[in-house]
């Protein structure tokens, strides 16, 4: 296979690994003020994903690395073009990053008030704008012969890109509270489920939506068939966390947002960044993409890397696979503890 | 509009605020990474409890300043795609892969094993426990090296690394071996590593002087005391040597940088390439006012030899006019001059400091030392951490007016597509938030510094084991 070809794929896994899991840190944020009625079940949901959220963070990092690495052009018109939305994502993960680690360094109601705010709005901001951003990518753009974004702000704010912005926060949402019911224990977890199956009926409909937007006005076979699968997939999920098959739900969740991703992949392939004024002027595989050289060096250190870091990152999980529930956090002697 | 919305020049400012703020963050967690893992293998070797105090102490210090440097870091990754999308274009194929090593092989190893060492106590064996913290240790010394043997091709593009592609206008990959092994890589490595030794080394002596000065937890500060200024003379002697090195290399690929960091505009030979200790002269640098110095010594400095020659700024300026078309090849000068200064007066400062505290503090347990001595020692942290930005000033200050050395300038890197007007939201943007963390960031620093180390932990009644704390946030 061509290279640029398997890299183009290999940045798509990337992202699905960023979605799925950042997504669910994402939900776990925005369900504070759904699940947390009080600071102990707050601190419950922050430690579900205590341990976890920083190394599921670094897929972003991981996958813009490998952007620019392997695809310049396309991280550059990207990157430039989407600048003040891509401000705002930094400056929530900067907020929600600081939060998880501040939060509990003080006992006072007020500074945790802070905190659990920022962390709300540092998870929902990039939940909805990282699908924003990748509708943007898929919908066309308008691009000089430079490549270079010569639209607003705000022509990025269109329908089709505000559809799928809603789509990933919602999806995140979800994922993030099915989540919650897998990994804790007592009344909690009772009503992640229930808010799960609420928010889930939203959810289908707003995605479906997205999805067939998607397969009609940019779609091909491939992606339609993705989109079909993150459908079932999404359905599936829904009907499970109904059934209290928890394991089950959030793994269909997690591939619910694959998926959909691939939905969003297959719909640009060839493309990588159309310009939607001018198809001459629009990034392709073959035009953004790094030498042979580079992406055969780039190649050996995926093939070699990646399996170790799919090993560790399971172990991680494994290790922290326990339920959390009030118990844990009350009988937690914090204060000699490293935190 | 006016030259305030020069998208040049807030890309500018901008990177350099991000990038010296995160670079107060790194230092400290590379540094205080290893010592961690030092003080948890002294507790796990021999089951002190004060090496178990230390770990957890030194550990908060640490987390605090973690989770700062991770989310100022993916700002720097952004940026570069943000603000200077054209040099992204330009040198991606071959940056772009030391910058993906960086992710692949240490990112994902630190903000793995960091998770676990945070909330593995009770969750792991205690020897696999303290392997975390070694992995995390690791990840951040090889991320350090990836993101300098990229930035070594910034400053030095060694020509076997890589060829001109005119076609699609860009520098491509040719060999990740050479680029790998640039010779400015191989001294600014150790040289940055060390240096961030000695930021924690600095860390710990400020902490244990400010405790030993109030008679205060002798058991666990004392030992940390001797083992910050141990670090902080082994590791700054390493700093100076590869610092050496590195100013060697630095004569030879980038001429202009040596000449700026003396604002020597004259070539000279011998006793007349002096290091000027101190000058003031007319901001022009035609006429000195006033200078003190030390003849034959940048020689030395620059070709290790007391009869070398150093070529000045004016004569460089002509080479470089001849090569690349008119233009000023020259950085910034005054900056250059003093920022290399300041390096090296403060790290000397320091490292005096640590000498002259193991002599006072030698074998004296009961003793206590002067006031005015705690005093002094615990600047030692805000020396180190200043002394590290103004080097990194220094470097990349030196290699204006170039981007990429002989290859790109600056004022051709930054984004076309980008406008003054969304710069300059995203620069006063970072600047308040950038600044009201650090305000944060500070006071729980001090509050963690001046709470002390815990009381020494209970022996566990069933196991006769120091008992374990269960960590959640």
């Amino acid at each position: 296979m061509d290279l640029t070809i398997l890299w183009f794929w290999i940045i798509a896994a990337m992202f699905i690994g960023y979605f799925v899991l950042d997504g669910f840190d994402f939900g776990v944020g925005m369900s504070l003020p759904f699940l947390g009625k009080d600071d102990t079940d707050r601190r419950v949901l922050i430690n579900t994903i205590g341990p976890v959220w920083d190394l599921n963070e670094t897929w972003v990092i991981v996958a813009g690395a490998s952007l620019f690495a392997a695809f310049p052009e396309w991280y550059a018109t990207m990157f430039s073009g989407f600048y003040l939305a891509l401000l705002l994502i930094l400056v929530a993960l900067i907020l929600r990053g600081v939060s998880f680690e501040y939060r509990h360094q003080r006992p006072e109601s007020t500074w945790k008030k802070w905190f659990d705010g920022m962390i709300i709005v540092g998870s929902a901001v990039p939940a909805l704008l990282w699908g924003v951003a990748f509708a943007n990518v898929v919908r066309g753009v308008k691009l000089d012969a430079n490549h270079d974004y010569i639209g607003t702000f705000f022509d990025l704010l269109n329908p089709y890109a505000l559809l799928g912005g809603v789509t990933t926060l919602l999806l995140f949402f979800v994922h993030g509270v099915v989540f919650v019911s897998l990994k804790t224990e007592g009344d909690i977890r009772v009503r992640a489920r229930k808010l799960a199956t609420k928010a889930g009926i939203v959810t289908i409909v707003v995605a479906a939506s997205f999805l067939v937007w998607t397969t009609f006005a940019y779609g091909t076979v491939a992606s339609a068939i993705f989109a079909a699968l993150a459908a079932v997939a999404l359905i599936a999920s829904f009907l499970a966390n109904l059934r209290g098959a928890e394991r089950l739900a959030f793994g269909l969740m997690a591939a619910t947002i694959g998926l959909a991703v691939l939905t969003l992949f297959a719909s640009l392939f060839p493309d990588v960044m159309p310009a939607s004024n001018n198809a001459a002027n629009s990034l392709t595989i073959a035009n953004a993409s790094s030498s042979t050289y580079t992406l055969g060096v780039m190649s050996w250190t995926a093939l070699i890397g990646m399996p170790v870091i799919l090993l560790y990152q399971g172990w991680t999980y494994w290790v922290f696979r326990k339920r959390i529930g009030r118990a844990h956090i009350e009988s937690a002697r914090t204060e000699v503890a490293v935190h | 509009m006016n030259e305030w919305l020069d998208p040049l020049l807030l890309s500018r400012w901008q990177f350099g605020l991000t990038t010296v703020y995160h670079f107060l963050f790194v230092p400290l967690t590379i540094g205080m990474a290893l010592t961690v893992a030092i003080f948890q293998t002294a507790w796990v070797r021999t089951d002190k409890a004060k090496y178990l105090q230390l770990t957890h102490f030194f550990g908060k210090i640490f987390l605090i300043n973690f989770a700062m440097g991770v989310v100022t870091g993916i700002v720097q990754e952004f940026q570069f795609g943000m603000n200077w999308s054209d040099y992204s274009r330009f040198v991606g194929d071959v940056f772009g892969a030391p910058l993906a090593f960086e992710g692949i092989t240490a990112f994902f190893l630190e903000a793995t094993f960091i998770g676990l060492w945070i909330f593995g106590w009770d969750k792991l064996p205690k020897k696999i426990h303290l392997a975390t913290i070694w992995l995390t240790a690791i990840g951040t010394i090889t991320s350090a090296y990836f993101i300098l043997a990229a930035n070594a091709f910034m400053q030095n593009p060694i020509a076997d690394a890589y060829v001109m592609n005119e076609e699609k206008g860009r520098a491509e990959l040719t060999s990740i071996g050479a680029l790998l092994t640039n010779p400015i890589v191989l001294a600014s490595f150790p040289h940055t590593i060390f240096a961030c030794f000695m930021v924690s080394a600095g860390l710990i002596i400020s902490v244990a002087a400010w405790h030993l000065a109030r008679n205060q937890h002798f058991d666990t500060m004392r030992p940390a005391l001797k083992f910050g200024m141990w670090m902080m003379i082994i590791a700054g002697v390493l700093t100076t040597l590869s610092g050496d090195q590195l100013s060697l290399i630095m004569t030879e690929v980038q001429p202009m940088k040596m000449a700026s960091a003396e604002a020597m505009y004259v070539t000279a030979t011998g006793a007349n390439a002096s290091f000027s200790i101190f000058t003031l002269g007319t901001p022009d640098g035609v006429s000195e006012l006033f200078s003190v110095r030390i003849p034959y010594l940048l020689s030395f400095l620059s070709t290790h030899t007391f009869d070398g020659t150093v070529e000045g700024i004016n004569n460089l300026q002509a080479q470089y006019v001849e090569a690349y078309g008119p233009g000023d090849y020259s950085p910034t000068i005054w900056i250059t001059y003093w920022a290399f200064r300041w390096m090296i007066g403060l790290g000397l400062a320091h490292m005096l400091i640590a000498i002259a505290g193991l002599f006072f503090t030698r074998k004296s347990a009961a003793k206590p030392a002067r006031p005015w001595m705690w005093k002094i020692a615990i600047w030692s942290f805000p020396m180190s951490l200043l002394a590290m930005s103004v080097g990194w000033t220094f470097t990349e200050m030196g290699r204006q007016p170039w981007l990429v050395f002989g290859l790109m300038r600056t004022a051709d890197g930054v984004s076309p597509g980008v406008t003054g007007i969304e710069i300059l939201i995203s620069l006063i943007v970072f600047t308040l938030l950038y600044g009201i963390l650090a305000v944060v960031e500070f006071k729980l620093i001090l509050k963690a510094v001046q709470k002390g180390p815990d009381d020494a932990p209970v022996q566990g009644a069933e196991s006769g084991e120091l008992q374990q704390a269960v960590t959640v946030y």
